[in-house]
């Protein structure tokens, strides 16, 4: 374990950020901190730089105490959604400036800067001041910058997110290429569940100022242990609504009913949260296990090869996303099938049901 | 041809600027007798006698050595103290924050005529009458709010994430702050010190109440020799132009700054 959170909640003024709080990090690969703006992430990794001191509780750093450790005393790199260089050194000055402050000898600081743009593919601008960079290219400083002190703990705030969508796919790929192989813990707050499942590793979803759960990547999307999980870690959002369970039964009000299977079906007769993704709301029914249900289309949108489209069901809201282009009509009613496999059973306190 | 008009104006509005300037240093090269005598809009005889009078007379150039000494004096204290003030009105909220920035404008708001009198006895009382130090505290007055004004602007517009980045490679505070900080608000710092100096050279008031031989400014050197010669003109004239000359340096190197501390809304 290298960083680990132990009973941490911070305030700021009445304002409460961050709840308490406890998890410990993955040693190497991809921690992400998954969660909307504002939900708290930025806090969280101002408060594992040392940035922000926790309200209350201890900050573990490799089994040591860094609660109150200074920044500059830790050994961390930290990257910002917006692209922080030194404007007034060059792409080069930028990147060796961690070593200097270290005091490392000029032939390591140049072989470490050489190794470290090549990563980066930075060479050609080692000379340029990061202003007369494209975006793309300063946040690549940023990172380079990040690396070259081979801290043991990378911290990176969003770092795509102001970039244009095919430079943040191009960095994104290169991302794990980056830290591979160097042992370093990374954490990585993003609000956009893709890039989570992309990037893999661990996740811990943040909500309003609650870590909701954390673990394996996977695991999360697949067996969320609450709701707010699950809507956190899903894009576009899960569907959630009511249902009743009666007997091998469950109800969605007059509009469909299904055979509960899994672990609802151990469960008393009673009043449930469904959770459905919205690829498993189809226009087309899937194998045996689906239930028809007809709503009123609201919005369509079509992009190349999929379909979206919103769709009302007693007042509720639904999203149903599929491959291949629907014929959906707005205004009009329109079956949709749910593939119940895909159903997620919730407790009224958000809860999921477990065996 | 269509371009005629504004070209005339710009012309005439040029001519209008510069028409006291040229009589200023037209009369700077002329005598007494020829600006008395009569209407020239050249000198009739070129002289260089009333500038080599104030370059060799030590009661004419030490009004300049006066002035440029407290107001250097003035403008390196007021960045010195505004730079770790305006850093904490830009990055720290505290307690009437909000009231303390407001209420270090309203200082700029009084006439300097209203402080010169507890000035004079204050600075009499402990001994700083007619020292170069009195005059660059009294100005510091108006000097120090003027720069966390325009520093703050500055400052603000620098985002808190470079300090963060900063701390992070390491930076100890001091060593972020000159060599991180700084350079990033370098215009900021050349328009604030070019308005410090700007406000301590022209200011006379404070200036000349609280001299009397060993600091005397030129400015009040001007007035009195005007009451107590007679009227050498052309002497005063070449003061005139000499006076206008550091300033027109200064302007110089920040004129480029100065457009962003106006886009800023701070100067």
């Amino acid at each position: 374990m290298s960083l680990e959170f132990q009973a941490v909640v911070k305030r700021s003024g009445a304002d409460t950020l961050i709840y308490e709080t406890s998890f410990a990090l993955a040693a190497t690969g991809f921690n992400m901190l998954l969660g909307e703006t504002n939900a708290g992430k930025t806090t969280l990794i101002k408060m594992m730089a040392g940035l922000d001191r926790p309200t209350s509780g201890r900050i573990l750093f490799k089994g040591e105490d860094v609660t109150k450790l200074p920044t500059q005393k830790r050994r961390i790199s930290l990257v910002h959604q917006f692209f922080v260089n030194y404007g007034h050194m060059s792409v080069y000055d930028n990147i060796a400036s961690p070593l200097r402050v270290a005091r490392m000898r000029d032939a390591d600081v140049k072989r470490r800067v050489g190794e470290a743009a090549e990563l980066l593919r930075l060479e050609p601008f080692l000379r340029r001041r990061p202003g007369e960079l494209s975006g793309g290219q300063q946040q690549r400083t940023a990172l380079a910058r990040a690396i070259v002190k081979d801290s043991e703990l990378v911290l990176l705030d969003e770092p795509l997110a102001n970039l244009d969508y095919k430079l943040r796919e191009e960095l994104r790929e290169e991302l794990p290429r980056l830290f591979a192989g160097r042992g370093a813990a990374v954490v990585y707050a993003t609000s956009e569940p893709t890039e989570a499942l992309m990037l893999g590793g661990h996740t811990a979803t943040v909500s309003k100022g609650r870590v909701t759960q954390f673990g394996p990547t996977s695991d999360l999307y697949r067996s969320p242990d609450d709701l707010e999980t699950a809507r956190v870690f899903s894009d576009p959002p899960i569907n959630v609504a009511p249902v009743v369970k009666r007997g091998h039964e469950i109800h969605l009000g007059n509009a469909a009913h299904w055979a509960a299977a899994g672990t609802i079906a151990g469960a008393p007769d009673g009043d449930y949260m469904v959770g459905v993704r919205p690829h498993f709301v189809t226009p087309v029914p899937h194998g045996d296990a689906s239930a028809p249900l007809t709503g009123k289309v609201l919005i369509t949108e079509l992009s190349g090869s999929e379909s979206t489209a919103h769709f009302e069901i007693a007042d509720r809201a639904w999203v149903s996303h599929s491959h291949g282009i629907h014929p959906f009509r707005v205004g009009e009613e329109h079956d949709f099938h749910i593939d119940t496999t895909g159903c997620i059973y919730f407790h009224a306190d958000g809860r999921r049901v477990m065996v | 041809m269509r371009a005629r008009l504004p070209t005339v104006a710009l012309i005439l509005y040029i001519v209008f600027l510069m028409l006291p300037i040229y009589w200023l240093v037209a009369m700077s090269f002329k005598t007494t007798n020829e600006i008395l005598g009569g209407f020239t809009l050249f000198p009739q005889v070129w002289t260089l006698e009333n500038y080599l009078t104030i370059l060799t007379d030590p009661t004419w150039y030490w009004g300049y050595i006066n002035s440029i000494i407290y107001v250097t004096l003035n403008t390196v204290l007021a960045i010195a103290v505004a730079l770790p003030a305006a850093y904490a009105f830009s990055r720290y909220r505290f307690l009437g924050d909000k009231h303390l920035f407001f209420w270090l404008l309203t200082n700029r708001m009084a006439p300097p005529a209203v402080f010169a009198l507890p000035f004079f006895q204050l600075y009499s009382a402990i001994g700083l009458f007619d020292t170069h130090i009195a005059v660059a505290l009294a100005h510091c007055l108006f000097n120090i709010p003027l720069a966390v004004w325009i520093l703050e602007g500055f400052m603000s517009g620098v985002p808190k994430e470079l300090d963060e980045t900063a701390y992070v490679d390491g930076y100890s505070f001091p060593h972020f702050f000159t060599r991180i900080f700084l350079p990033n608000i370098s215009s900021g710092v050349g328009v604030a010190a070019f308005f410090c100096f700007m406000f301590s050279w022209v200011e006379m008031l404070l200036a000349k109440t609280l001299t009397a031989v060993e600091a005397k400014p030129i400015v009040a050197t001007m007035t009195r020799t005007a009451s107590t010669a007679g009227y050498d003109l052309g002497l005063l004239a070449a003061a005139g132009v000499l006076t206008i000359i550091p300033g027109a340096i200064v302007i110089y190197f920040v004129r480029n700054y100065i457009a962003r501390g106006f886009a800023l809304g701070r100067v």
